[in-house]
């Protein structure tokens, strides 16, 4: 359960960072809009695109890090279960 | 999960690295123009990947020196993270090349010795899978890692500078840092090193662990 704070302050960051991208609202017309999404060609679509892949990649490594610990301790139970009988 | 902090941080670094190598100020260069960026995402890697590979190098000395299967798995596993990385790089560094100097693989000494040079450690994979008994196996592929090694790094580093490549710093080309490097693009590319480095020794420690159940299993 060590594991929720380290997620929550990567996501932390993620959040903070895209307050910078989304929170400028430049005016047109009056009505206010999410405007920097699509100004400069539209780059920060990608930018967007490219932290969600990383997001996705750290998540998918997170997973995996925590099912291999829970099957080390299984590994580690039996042997102890086994060094016991023998 | 124990010992995490430097997992996070690798995240800290990578997020930083995606954002500011995206949105940070980078030097005005013809013909690069914005694709200067790729320095962030292409170069890192082939550092992260040398960095690895001496990682890995280190344990096949070590299980030669001392004989433990273990150090024989860190290493190869190692290797095999340098090699992703490698591949990664080739592929990125294609896709930069076809829009900058018109071909995904044109003829420059500095490509050609890495395909060499990645065909040899592809041969050193092959080359492990074929061996039953698990002493020789770590042991004619330690040697063979520290040979591979002791090859590749003149083959990447020194000979394509003794003639003209289009990478920076070799052949006539200046070199990193006079014209194509600034203050502002270090600021990313070298945290870049730091953060895939580490991303790449998380993956390398995850296989690692998953070999030594299935040992530990085997037993």
């Amino acid at each position: 359960m060590q594991q929720i704070p380290f997620f929550k302050s990567s996501l932390l960051v993620l959040l903070m960072l895209s307050q910078q991208v989304m929170a400028q609202q430049p005016i047109t017309n009056g009505v206010e809009m999410a405007d920097r999404l699509r100004a400069d060609g539209k780059i920060w679509v990608v930018v967007a695109v490219i932290a969600t892949v990383f997001a996705g990649i750290v998540f998918y490594l997170i997973r995996l890090d925590r099912q291999i610990g829970k099957l080390e301790k299984e590994v580690k139970e039996k042997k102890n279960e086994n060094s016991l009988r023998f | 999960m124990k010992n995490t902090w430097w997992k996070a941080l690798a995240v800290v670094i990578m997020t930083y690295v995606i954002f500011w190598g995206l949105l940070g100020p980078v030097p005005r260069q013809p013909i690069l123009n914005e694709s200067i960026r790729n320095v962030s995402f292409h170069v890192p890697l082939w550092f992260a990947m040398i960095i690895l590979l001496v990682t890995s190098v280190t344990y096949s000395v070590r299980y030669l020196r001392k004989g433990r299967m273990d150090d024989d798995l860190i290493a190869v596993e190692f290797a095999n993270t340098a090699i992703l990385f490698g591949v990664l790089g080739c592929l990125t560094g294609a896709i930069w090349a076809n829009f900058t100097w018109g071909d995904p693989w044109p003829n420059d000494p500095k490509l050609n010795s890495v395909a060499v040079g990645m065909l040899m450690y592809m041969a050193y994979l092959i080359l492990r899978g074929s061996f039953d008994d698990e002493q020789r196996r770590a042991r004619i592929s330690a040697v063979y890692n520290i040979f591979v090694f002791a090859v590749f790094i003149p083959l990447i580093f020194i000979l394509p500078r003794m003639t003209d490549s289009l990478h920076p710093g070799n052949g006539g080309n200046p070199a990193f840092g006079k014209y194509d490097m600034d203050n502002s693009l270090r600021m990313v590319l070298y945290p870049a090193v730091i953060g895939l480095t580490l991303i790449g020794v998380w993956i390398t420690q995850l296989r690692v662990r998953l070999r030594r159940v299935k040992v530990a299993m085997d037993d």
